[in-house]
């Protein structure tokens, strides 16, 4: 009983259902003061539900939610605000033509008056300073000149901020995932203050060494239902994968096929990065599966983005042999069409190919969907559903399977496995890995080193240069962090 | 060889690209203004502005109408026609029973109150709505003033055709509607909301604002400026006519984007937004007039210097990167 | 039934019958087969421009060709002088025409690529343009059509005691061609993805700017086509034979359900806009009310249909 006091927020039997789809199914949640409960389970198993329910942004169908002992049947962003729960949420929630400081007064109601752009921005930088020393944002910044990265700081930072009320309980919905890894850790240290400082944390991660690392509790979902919740130390990663219901994968053996000397299958790929002094080059060859590594945003995306053009239009300092497809890893942005359905939107890039004289076979396009659902495991009953239906995972193997299914030769991966669950990131190495082997070549950015141990051949990337060319054999944490930071001369 | 200075920014960055885009519309303005003393130097004097920019004044605050309903990501088809129905009623109602025309005035306010409301609570296409609307204000301008005709008030004339010390009248007038409505959307604490609904909404709506309400508030004030514009509009001409406005649409939207606005993602400049209108105002009037356009070619010289106006701002910032 | 309800193209059809209704009562239901003719004589203007516009708008956002009016009446001067009243000369006229919209068509989409001008001042600062070419083009221009194709642009084949046009017909068939275009070719489908979405659409290899230049082609040429149409239709060119259609081809665009966001398109809605609003004109001239009147209720009417089809919010 004495317990109750403590806990900040204290959900029963919560359920949301959309439709025919049960989102959340009966769960019970707490979080006390003081606490940071890790919060993990595949894609589609009712995290970002339950972060909405949390947030106020979607209104549950049953249960109770009880926030510092007493219950709220009318629960709403602003009462959710009130109460000091803030939330950042994985889609970026800041608006692109407001300065840093604009958009920390969006988050108060109560910074008006004369002088509250300079509260404002003090506010802002305050936390920043705090949570992210030497993060070289300013208050007047406007957020459309910011990188991703930086953008998810001052997401993250403005969750923090205070004005009248105090900030209880923060929930943190993948907020490593646009972060480099010394911003990341810079971030996950801060969690643990905050904790001591009283207030309560839920991470939601893919992570899993994150969520064990910084965790005190850890909460497993599946199905929209709470299966397992127990003390952090009680876990290991594998007990955590097998909680989540994973089917448990051999770690594919890194390139088997790349114990061959580089250089004797024919060249696909030549590009030089503008930026680039000295002679260093990308090269990849028929077969190849290569890793762009480098903390995020040096030049990696642009790079492929300069690849993708080269192959349609001729560029100086690029030689492209083959057809290219793409595999976006911002969906929203660069991959999905909302308004079409998931055979839509995986025929898109083979449309031409579909053809029967001028037309578009509604067969063939039935036939490539169908058979591309069955290779991706896309969960879904019909693939003449919206795309939109799917949970974010299932979208992205949707836009693996368009590139895949496509006559691309060259594949091109921007980040692709950004908060996706570990069970399709298994699934979707293996593929690459039978692609690769029947004589795809895979570029393919990533900002998870676990990624490119995947990978036949690395460039780490630093202020858009190549600063090192590691083989397969040499790829190490260690190594490509060091060369991330290295100074060129 | 590189400096740390890529990595780590100063505090106040300092964005090339963006400092251009914002001087654009001046020097266009410039421009212009040089073309005109080439081909006529008499132009430049007092006299000279106060009957040239005479006509901007109207053009502007539509201009600044327009901006507001840009600024939250929609268009007024209607704001010319709407013009010219103030204008109407300004040279009849208005001059001849005073209370019963600010009656008017406000209740169209209040229209635009409700078409912000409409537009957002049933989630309709602004440009339908206000393409409906603006049928609807041409019909009554012609039903409030059958022919063209009526008396601007007194006072109206007055006030416009005020002659302040050394600098004309609608110099000062610019500059006092570029300053008001640059601290009322750019610098106060609503202002923020309000462009940051035309930003990203759903951020907004997540933060516990409302966005009815900003649309309302938006829309409202595209109402307040256009019911300005009209009256202006009414000083200068002393008198109506229901088409008077019609011209006004297109030229508010160009203006909106000549002053580096854009017409989604809640990016405008009030300062902007006037210069913009003054420059398309003086392209169209003077300029012309003053290079001896064959009547036939008016209309097509009026396109080309839209075009080579807008082409310039593209072009001067068109190095997005990829 | 309810799936039929669901489609938003269908309002525009309702609307269509109750306003056509509503004329008959006043009528007491004389003349229905009169004003069914020409209304679908008048539709079918709307229908060929509401295409052309329906590609442009489908882009996306800021996609929009305010062209057309001048567009269709320097074609329709065009066609007239290169026909020059003769039969034999039709097919070159028409020609001319199209060749004259394509011109257009093609110059906007310059201006759009070229010079990064957004859309609608691009065609807006065109249409300037055309427009003064037109004056000092046609200028006392009096041609008059030749007869055989002034009677083939009027024909009507009576079925079952009402005058059915032809060219009603040979624009439903155009219809049906263009949505076989939107959904089975891979240019239609390249518009609607460049609509939803024109950087993933770039990125899954739709070829944007080629797509983009062919649609402002497009629209150029029907709007061309219109033109010379038209000036078959009231037996001759004037300046501002398509003013109506600034409007008109927006109007009948949106009512018919097709999205002003992009990539979403509808074909048979534009037909049932176009009746629609060509009823409502005729009901509107038939009660003999003011210009005033006629125009506060064609706006309110247009605002109506448009809050009837559009849902709120979705709750989430």
């Amino acid at each position: 009983m004495v317990g109750q006091a403590t806990n900040i927020v204290r959900l029963d039997g919560v359920e949301k259902h959309f439709g025919a789809v049960r989102a959340l199914d009966g769960v019970d949640l707490r979080v006390d003061a003081g606490e940071c409960v890790g919060l993990v389970g595949h894609n589609g198993a009712g995290k970002s539900t339950l972060m909405h329910v949390l947030a106020g942004t979607l209104a549950p169908g049953q249960g109770r939610i009880t926030i510092a002992g007493s219950e709220q049947p009318g629960y709403s962003v602003s009462l959710a605000h009130e109460l000091g729960i803030r939330c950042v949420f994985q889609e970026l929630s800041l608006c692109p033509n407001l300065t840093v400081a604009e958009n920390a007064r969006v988050m108060h109601p109560g910074l008006t008056g004369i002088g509250w752009r300079r509260r404002a921005g003090d506010l802002i930088v305050g936390k920043l300073d705090e949570i992210f020393p030497g993060h070289g944002i300013g208050a007047g910044d406007v957020i459309s000149d910011l990188s991703i990265g930086r953008r998810q700081m001052v997401e993250v930072a403005r969750a923090f901020t205070e004005t009248d009320k105090p900030v209880k309980l923060v929930i943190l919905d993948e907020p490593t995932s646009s972060l480099d890894a010394h911003s990341a850790g810079q971030l996950l240290a801060f969690v643990r203050r905050a904790v001591a400082n009283g207030q309560g944390i839920i991470l939601i991660s893919h992570l899993l060494g994150e969520i064990l690392g910084n965790s005190d509790r850890v909460v497993v979902m599946r199905d929209g239902k709470v299966v397992v919740a127990d003390r952090a130390d009680a876990f290991d990663r594998d007990k955590l994968v097998a909680a989540m219901g994973a089917e448990h994968h051999e770690r594919a053996t890194p390139a088997a096929a790349a114990g061959a000397a580089r250089g004797e299958k024919p060249v696909r790929i030549r590009a030089r990065p503008e930026r680039q002094s000295d002679g260093a080059e990308l090269v990849a060859h028929q077969g190849e599966v290569i890793g762009l590594a480098g903390l995020a945003g040096h030049g990696q995306t642009r790079l492929l983005l300069q690849i993708f053009e080269a192959a349609y239009r001729r560029k100086a300092g690029f030689e492209v042999q083959a057809p290219v497809a793409f595999v976006a890893g911002d969906r929203q942005s660069d991959g999905v069409f909302p308004l079409w359905s998931i055979a839509e939107n995986v025929g898109i890039r083979s449309i031409a190919a579909m053809r029967k004289g001028l037309l578009i076979s509604p067969e063939r396009e039935a036939e490539l969907a169908d058979a591309w659902r069955q290779k991706m495991k896309i969960r879904t009953p019909d693939m003449n559903n919206p795309i939109l239906s799917l949970s974010g995972g299932n979208q992205q193997k949707a836009l693996f399977a368009r590139a895949l299914a496509s006559d691309a030769v060259i594949i091109l991966m921007d980040d692709p496995m950004r908060g996706v669950d570990i069970g399709t990131k298994l699934e979707v190495y293996d593929l690459i890995r039978e692609e690769a082997l029947k004589g795809r070549t895979f570029l393919w950015y990533t900002t998870e080193m676990d990624e490119l141990q995947n990978c036949d051949h690395v460039y780490v990337f630093r202020n858009g240069r190549i600063v090192a060319d590691l083989r397969s054999g040499e790829v190490t944490e260690e190594k490509v962090i060091q060369s991330s930071f290295k100074e060129v001369a | 060889m590189t400096s740390a200075a890529a990595s780590t920014p100063s505090r106040a960055r300092f964005n090339p690209r963006r400092a251009i885009r914002a001087a654009l519309p001046a020097v266009s303005l410039a421009l212009i203004l040089i073309a005109i003393a080439y081909l006529n130097p008499r132009a430049m004097s007092y006299l000279g502005f106060s009957l040239m920019l005479n006509l901007a004044i109207p053009i502007a605050l539509a201009t600044i109408a327009q901006m507001f309903v840009i600024a939250v990501n929609d268009l007024d088809l209607s704001i010319g026609t709407f013009v010219g129905f103030v204008g109407c009623v300004t040279a009849t109602y208005l001059n001849d029973e005073p209370a019963l025309g600010v009656l008017i005035l406000l209740g169209s306010i209040g229209i635009y109150a409700l078409l912000g409301a409409l537009i957002y609570v049933r989630d309709l296409p602004s440009i339908v709505v206000t393409l409906g609307m603006s049928f609807v204000w041409a019909g009554l301008a012609i039903l409030v003033l059958p022919r063209p005709g009526g008396r601007a008030p007194e006072w109206l004339s007055t006030i416009m055709g005020l002659k302040p010390p050394f600098v004309p009248f609608p110099i000062v007038a610019a500059v006092v509607i570029a300053v008001v409505v640059h601290i009322g959307l750019m610098r106060t604490s609503y202002g923020a909301i309000l462009r940051g609904a035309g930003g990203n909404p759903v951020a907004i709506r997540r933060a516990g604002w409302s966005l009815l309400k900003t649309k309302v508030v938006a829309f409202s004030l595209a109402g307040l400026f256009g019911v300005l514009s009209g009256l202006a509009l009414i000083g200068n001409t002393t008198s109506a006519d229901a088409n008077i406005g019609n011209g006004y649409t297109l030229l508010s939207i160009a203006g909106v984007i000549l002053g580096g606005g854009e017409f989604v993602g809640g990016r405008v400049s009030p300062i902007g937004a006037v210069i913009g209108a003054l420059t398309l105002a003086l392209a169209a009037n003077s300029l012309l007039q003053f290079m001896h356009i064959p009547p036939d070619w008016q209309v097509a010289a009026n396109g080309a210097i839209l075009i080579i106006v807008l082409a310039a701002r593209a072009l001067l910032t068109r190095r997005e990167s990829l | 039934m309810v799936a039929l309800l669901n489609r938003p193209w269908i309002w525009s059809f309702v609307g269509a019958a109750v306003v056509f209704i509503g004329a008959l009562a006043i009528t007491g239901g004389q003349g229905a087969g009169g004003m069914v003719t020409a209304a679908f004589s008048l539709a079918l203007f709307m229908v060929v421009v509401g295409t052309g516009q329906m590609f442009v708008i489908t882009l996306g956002p800021g996609n929009v060709d305010l062209s057309l009016p001048a567009n269709i009446g320097l074609a329709s001067a065009v066609a007239m002088k290169v026909m020059d009243g003769n039969d034999v000369l039709v097919p070159l006229g028409i020609a001319a025409a199209l060749g004259s919209g394509l011109v257009i068509g093609i110059f906007n989409y310059l201006l759009i690529w070229a010079l990064r001008i957004p859309p609608i001042i691009a065609t807006l600062s065109a249409s300037f343009i055309i427009q003064s070419v037109d004056i000092s083009y046609g200028r006392g221009l009096q041609i008059k059509p030749p007869p055989g194709f002034a009677d083939f642009t009027n024909w009507q084949v009576p079925v079952g005691g009402v005058g059915v046009p032809v060219m009603a017909v040979v624009v439903i068939l155009f219809s049906i061609g263009a949505a076989i275009v939107l959904q089975r070719t891979v240019y239609g489908r390249s518009v609607l993805a460049i609509g939803q979405n024109i950087r993933a659409a770039w990125l899954a290899g739709v070829r944007v700017e080629r797509v983009r230049f062919l649609t402002y082609a497009l629209c150029g040429l029907l709007g061309g086509l219109s033109g010379a149409l038209l000036a078959g239709y009231f037996r001759g060119a004037s300046v501002d034979i398509g003013n109506e259609y600034l409007l008109a081809s927006i109007a009948v665009v949106v009512i018919g359900g097709t999205s002003v966001a992009g990539g979403k398109a509808n074909i048979p809605g534009l037909w049932g806009a176009a009746l629609f609003l060509v009823v409502l004109q005729i009901m509107l001239n038939s009660y003999h009310i003011s210009a005033g009147v006629r125009l506060v209720i064609t706006g309110l009417v247009i605002i109506g249909v448009i809050v009837a089809a559009g849902g709120p919010k979705a709750a989430r």
